[in-house]
C-alpha cells in the first residue's frame, strides 16, 4: 500500500487521539457542574462556579464538534456507524449538550421560562451523562459494538430483504447496549470521576474564596479515589485481555490474546505518553491533596490526561489493532486502513491541521487574559459581566 | 434488485434534518448580522471614546449572547445528524462532505468560542484594543463558519471536484479547490451572509423603531437605526445581485428546481416570470394536462433573463426536463428521465458484478463490469428512482416560499431608503407609522430568510447530493419510532428554547441600554 497514504492515516489517527484527550479535558466544564449543588452551599457560591466553568464551556463544546466533525472527514466509515448505528446513546449526549448550550446564558435572566433552578439541573444532567456515555462510547473501542458493515447494501446485494444502508446496528437498542457491558461502564464511570476531579482542581485554581476551596479540597479525595478504582480495573481488564488484531498482510482481523498488552509493549513511546500522562494526573491530584496551598494541579493533571487518552487510542488503533470492533462479526471491524478517507482527502486535511498550532496559541492568549485573577465574592457582588 | 424502501423513515428523517435546521437558522443571521453592527459601534467607542458607543454596543451584546447560546445549541445536532439520520450519505459523499466540517470546526468555531468570552468577559480584563480585536473576530468566526457549511451545501446542490470509486463504493476527493471555490459556494456564501447581515440590520431598526415609539432612548435609537440602515441597504441591495447570480447558476445546474420554483412545466424560449400567481391544487402530475395555474401575472422574458442573462434564451419547463429532447447549455441533448433511469440502473448492476466478480476472482467479468459501469456512472443515482413523478419537487412549496422571499427582498431594499430618507430629513423620530413598520419588518426578514432555505433543499428533492444520490438511499437504518421521538424531543427542546430567548430578550430589551433615560438629546 502507497507509503504516504498509510502516513495520513495514522497522523489522522493521532490527531483525533489528541483531540480525543484534549475533549476529555475540557470535560472538567461538565465535571465542575455535576458539583454545583455538592460544592455550591448558596447562590453566591454557585454563581462563582457558574462563572469559572462559564467561560471555558464553549471550549469543551467547540472541541466535541471538531472531534466530531474531524472523525467524519478522516474516518468517514466510523461517523456513518457509529452514529447512524449508536443512534441513541449519542443522540441522549447530544440532549445534554444541547441543554448545557443555553443554560449559562438563561439560568439568571428573567423570563427564562422555566427558573434558575432547571438550567442548574440541566447543567448537572450534562456534567453528569456527558462523562459517563462518553467515556462508555470511547471503551466500546476496546470492547467491541453491535454493527455489521457491508458496501454491498447499497447495490442491493444484500438480498430482498435487506435495507440499502451500508452500516447497521443489529439490534434495536441502538447503542444503549453499550451501557449492559460494565467493562463499558467502568471507563464511562472513570471518565466522570475524572472530570469531577479536574472541576475540583480548575475551580481550586480559578475561584478564591475560601470556604468553597475547602469544600472543593475535601470533595478531591473520594472523588480521586472512585477515578482510580475504576481507571485502573478497566485499565487492567483491558491489558489482559483478547484484543482485535489485524492481518497487515490480508487486512482479515483475528483475536489475539493479551492484545493491548503487546501494543504497549511494542511501541514503547506509545507507553511512555500513556504512562506520563498518568503520573502526571497524579501528581498534579496528589500535591493538590497534601498541599494545601497548591492551586496549579489542574494544569499538570489537565496535560497528563490529554496524554493518557492519546495513548489509550493509540494503543486502540496502531499496531494493526481494529479500533471499532464488531462484535457480530469481526471482520466488519474498522480499522485505520479500511475506514478511512481517500488520500487526497487526507493530505488536504493535514494542510488545514497546520492551523492547529495557531489556534492553540490564540486560546492560550486569550485564556491567561481571562484568568489573569481568580473569581471572588467582590467581582461577583460588583461585576456587571458575569452570568 | 434494491429493497423496497421504508418510506416514513425517509419522510421522518427529512422532517427532522429540515426541523433541526430551522430552527438553527432562526438564530444564525442574527449572529452573522449583529456581530458585524456591534463591532462598527464599538470601533466608534474605540475612536471616539465616547462611553455612549460603548453602552450602546453592550446593549446590543447582550441581545446578541441570547441568541447565539441557541445557535450554538440548535448546531451541534446538525454537526451529528449527517452520521446519526443519514449514515449512507455520511459514507457515500463522506470524503468530501466531511472536510469542509472539520475546517469550519478547526478555523472558524474555535475563533469563536475563544474570542466570544473575551467579548462578553474580558471589559475590564483586556485592553481597548485586544477587546475590540475580539469583537471584529467573532464577527470573523461566525462568517467563516458560514463559507464553510455553504460550501458544503453547495456542493450537495451541485457536485463537482470528486470521482466514483467502484472499489470503496463512494466518492471521492479529486479538486478541492474546486469544491471550496466553486461558483455555487462562492455565490450561496455572499447570498446567505448577506441575507444574515439583511436581517441583522432590520432587527437594529424594528428594535430601534421601538424605542422611538416608546419616546426613549431617542440618541441611542436614532444612532443605532443610521448605522443598521446603511449596512442593511448596502447588503440588500447587493443580495439582489447575487439572488440573479443564484438564478444563473440554478438555470445550469438544477433546472428542475428553477422549473419547479416557477411553476413552469412546458419549456420556452423568452420564457416569463410570474410575478403574482396561484397554482392550481388539481395538477398533482407533470404531465395530467392540467393547467399550472388559476391565474398568474407574468413579467414577460423574465425567467429567460434570471437563468440565462438573456431574454430570449430557452428555459426548459418540468415536462421538458423529465422527457428530454432539448439542446443544453453545453451542446449536448437532454435525456430523458426514463433513459437516465435505466442507465443508473446499469451502472448499479455493473458495479454489483464488479464487486461480485472481484470477490471471487473473476478478472475478466470484473473489467467487463467496470465498463459498463464507467460508461453509464454519470447516472447512478437516478437507478434508485423508482417513478417519474419523484424528480419533481414539490411546486407550491418551492414557487410559494421564493415569491415570499424575492418580494421580501425587495420590500427590504425599499424599507432601508426610506429610513435612510426620513433620517437624513431628521423626520424619522416624529413617524410614528414608520416605527410601527419597523417593528414589524422584523419578524418578515425570518420570513424571507426561511423560504430561501425551503427553496434550497426543498428544491433539490428528490437529491440528498444532486443527480448522485437521492434521499431514499441516504438514511441510517432506524426504526422509525425512534426517529419520530427524537423529532418531538429536538421539537420540544427547541420551542422551548426559542420562547424562553424571546421572553429574556423582550425583557433585555424592555430594561434598554444602560444611558441615562432623560438626559438632554436622549429624549
Amino acid at each position: 500500500m502507497d507509503q504516504t497514504y498509510i502516513f495520513l492515516q495514522q497522523y489522522w489517527w493521532v490527531i483525533i487521539a489528541l483531540l480525543g484527550g484534549i475533549l476529555v479535558f475540557l470535560l472538567f466544564v461538565q465535571g465542575g457542574n455535576s458539583l454545583l449543588f455538592e460544592i455550591g452551599k448558596n447562590d453566591a457560591e454557585r454563581k462563582m462556579m457558574i462563572n469559572s466553568t462559564g467561560r471555558k464551556w464553549e471550549f469543551t463544546f467547540t472541541t466535541l464538534v471538531t472531534f466530531g466533525a474531524s472523525f467524519f472527514a478522516s474516518f468517514p466509515l466510523f461517523y456513518s456507524t457509529s452514529f447512524g448505528g449508536a443512534y441513541w446513546l449519542w443522540m441522549i449526549i447530544l440532549f445534554t449538550f444541547v441543554l448545557q448550550a443555553v443554560s449559562y446564558e438563561f439560568q439568571d435572566r428573567a423570563g427564562n421560562l422555566v427558573g434558575k433552578k432547571t438550567y442548574h439541573i440541566f447543567l448537572i444532567i450534562n456534567g453528569i451523562l456527558g462523562p459517563v456515555l462518553l467515556g462508555g462510547a470511547v471503551a466500546t473501542f476496546f470492547n467491541g459494538s453491535n454493527f455489521i458493515v457491508d458496501k454491498g447494501n447499497i447495490l442491493g446485494l444484500g438480498g430482498l430483504e435487506s435495507s440499502s444502508v451500508i452500516s447497521q446496528w443489529a439490534n434495536a437498542s441502538h447503542g444503549l447496549d453499550a451501557l449492559l457491558d460494565p467493562w463499558n461502564v467502568a471507563l464511562g464511570l472513570a471518565v466522570f470521576f475524572l472530570a469531577r476531579v479536574l472541576g475540583i482542581l480548575y475551580f481550586i485554581n480559578s475561584i478564591d474564596h475560601e470556604p468553597l476551596i475547602k469544600r472543593c479540597r475535601k470533595a478531591l479525595i473520594p472523588n480521586t479515589a472512585i477515578f482510580l478504582v475504576s481507571f485502573l480495573a478497566f485499565v487492567i481488564r483491558t491489558l489482559l485481555k483478547d484484543g482485535f488484531a489485524v492481518n497487515p498482510d490480508t487486512q482479515e482481523i483475528f483475536m489475539q490474546s493479551y492484545k493491548y498488552f503487546s501494543n504497549l509493549i511494542e511501541m514503547p513511546i506509545v507507553a511512555g505518553v500513556f504512562l506520563i500522562g498518568v503520573v502526571l494526573v497524579l501528581y498534579g491530584i496528589l500535591r493538590t491533596i497534601f498541599q494545601s496551598t497548591y492551586d496549579k494541579g489542574i494544569w499538570f493533571a489537565g496535560f497528563g490526561t490529554v496524554l493518557a487518552v492519546l495513548g489509550l487510542f493509540l494503543l486502540a488503533g496502531f499496531n494493526n489493532t481494529a479500533y471499532y470492533p464488531s462484535n457480530v462479526d469481526i471482520q466488519y471491524s474498522l480499522t485505520i486502513a479500511n475506514s478511512s478517507s481517500s488520500k487526497n482527502t487526507l493530505k488536504v486535511m493535514a494542510y488545514a491541521s497546520l492551523l492547529m498550532p495557531f489556534v492553540f496559541a490564540y486560546i492560550f492568549y486569550a485564556w491567561r487574559s481571562l484568568n489573569k485573577d481568580k473569581i471572588d465574592k467582590d467581582e461577583i457582588d460588583t461585576n456587571k459581566h458575569m452570568y | 434488485m434494491i429493497a423496497n424502501v421504508d418510506t416514513s423513515l425517509v419522510d421522518w428523517s427529512r422532517a427532522q434534518f429540515a426541523l433541526t435546521a430551522m430552527y438553527h437558522w432562526i438564530f444564525v443571521p442574527l449572529t452573522l448580522g449583529l456581530s458585524v453592527i456591534q463591532a462598527v459601534m464599538e470601533t466608534m467607542y474605540y475612536r471616539t471614546g465616547d462611553e455612549f458607543w460603548k453602552k450602546t454596543a453592550k446593549f446590543w451584546m447582550k441581545i446578541f449572547g441570547i441568541n447565539f447560546a441557541v445557535g450554538v445549541a440548535t448546531g451541534l445536532i446538525l454537526e451529528f445528524e449527517f452520521g446519526t439520520n443519514w449514515s449512507n450519505y455520511s459514507w457515500f459523499v463522506g470524503d468530501i462532505f466531511g472536510a469542509p466540517l472539520a475546517i469550519e470546526g478547526i478555523l472558524a468555531f474555535f475563533m469563536e468560542a475563544t474570542f466570544i468570552a473575551v467579548m462578553f468577559f474580558g471589559w475590564d480584563k483586556v485592553s481597548k484594543k485586544f477587546h475590540l480585536a475580539s469583537t471584529w473576530l467573532v464577527s470573523l468566526g461566525a462568517t467563516l463558519s458560514a463559507w464553510w457549511i455553504l460550501v458544503a451545501n453547495a456542493w450537495m446542490q451541485h457536485p463537482v471536484g470528486m470521482q466514483f470509486n467502484p472499489d470503496t463504493v463512494r466518492n471521492e476527493m479529486v479538486d478541492f479547490m474546486a469544491v471550496a471555490f466553486s461558483p455555487d459556494a462562492v455565490n450561496k456564501f455572499f447570498h446567505s451572509v448577506l441575507s444574515g447581515w439583511v436581517l441583522g440590520a432590520v432587527f437594529v431598526v424594528g428594535v430601534s423603531c421601538w424605542f422611538l415609539l416608546k419616546n426613549r432612548q431617542r440618541r441611542f435609537a436614532l444612532k443605532s437605526i443610521k448605522i443598521a440602515a446603511v449596512f442593511g441597504i448596502i447588503s440588500a441591495g447587493l443580495i439582489v445581485f447575487t439572488g440573479h447570480v443564484a438564478g444563473t447558476i440554478i438555470g445550469k445546474t438544477q433546472p428542475m428546481k428553477l422549473a419547479a420554483a416557477e411553476g413552469f412545466y412546458e419549456g420556452k424560449e423568452g420564457a416569463g416570470l410570474v410575478a403574482v400567481g396561484l397554482l392550481n391544487p388539481a395538477k398533482q402530475t407533470y404531465n395530467d394536462g392540467e393547467d399550472p395555474f388559476i391565474f398568474r401575472i407574468e413579467i414577460p422574458k423574465m425567467l429567460s433573463f434570471l437563468a440565462n442573462s438573456n431574454f430570449d434564451s430557452f428555459v426548459p419547463g418540468i415536462a421538458d426536463i423529465i422527457e428530454g429532447g432539448y439542446e443544453q447549455d453545453d451542446g449536448t441533448i437532454a435525456l430523458p428521465a426514463e433513459e437516465k433511469i435505466e442507465r443508473g440502473k446499469k451502472a448499479i448492476t455493473a458495479l454489483a458484478h464488479y464487486r461480485e466478480a472481484g470477490k471471487s476472482g473473476d478478472e475478466a467479468t470484473k473489467a467487463a463490469a467496470y465498463k459498463d459501469f464507467q460508461e453509464n456512472v454519470e447516472y447512478f443515482g437516478y437507478g434508485y428512482i423508482k417513478d417519474i413523478n419523484e424528480l419533481v419537487p414539490s411546486v407550491p412549496l418551492n414557487f410559494y416560499s421564493f415569491r415570499i422571499m424575492v418580494v421580501l427582498g425587495f420590500y427590504f431594499v425599499l424599507f432601508f431608503i426610506v429610513v435612510i430618507y426620513l433620517g437624513y430629513k431628521e423626520k424619522l423620530h416624529k413617524m410614528k407609522w414608520m416605527h410601527w413598520i419597523g417593528v414589524l419588518t422584523i419578524p418578515l426578514a425570518y420570513i424571507a430568510g426561511q423560504a430561501g432555505w425551503i427553496v434550497a433543499e426543498v428544491g433539490r428533492q428528490p437529491w440528498a447530493i444532486q443527480d448522485l444520490l437521492p434521499v431514499t438511499v441516504a438514511v441510517s437504518k432506524l426504526d422509525v419510532s425512534s426517529v419520530k421521538l427524537t423529532f418531538f424531543i429536538f421539537a420540544f427542546l427547541f420551542t422551548m428554547m426559542l420562547i424562553a430567548a424571546v421572553g429574556i430578550s423582550i425583557r433585555e430589551i424592555r430594561k434598554g441600554p444602560d444611558l441615562p433615560e432623560l438626559e438632554e438629546g436622549n429624549n
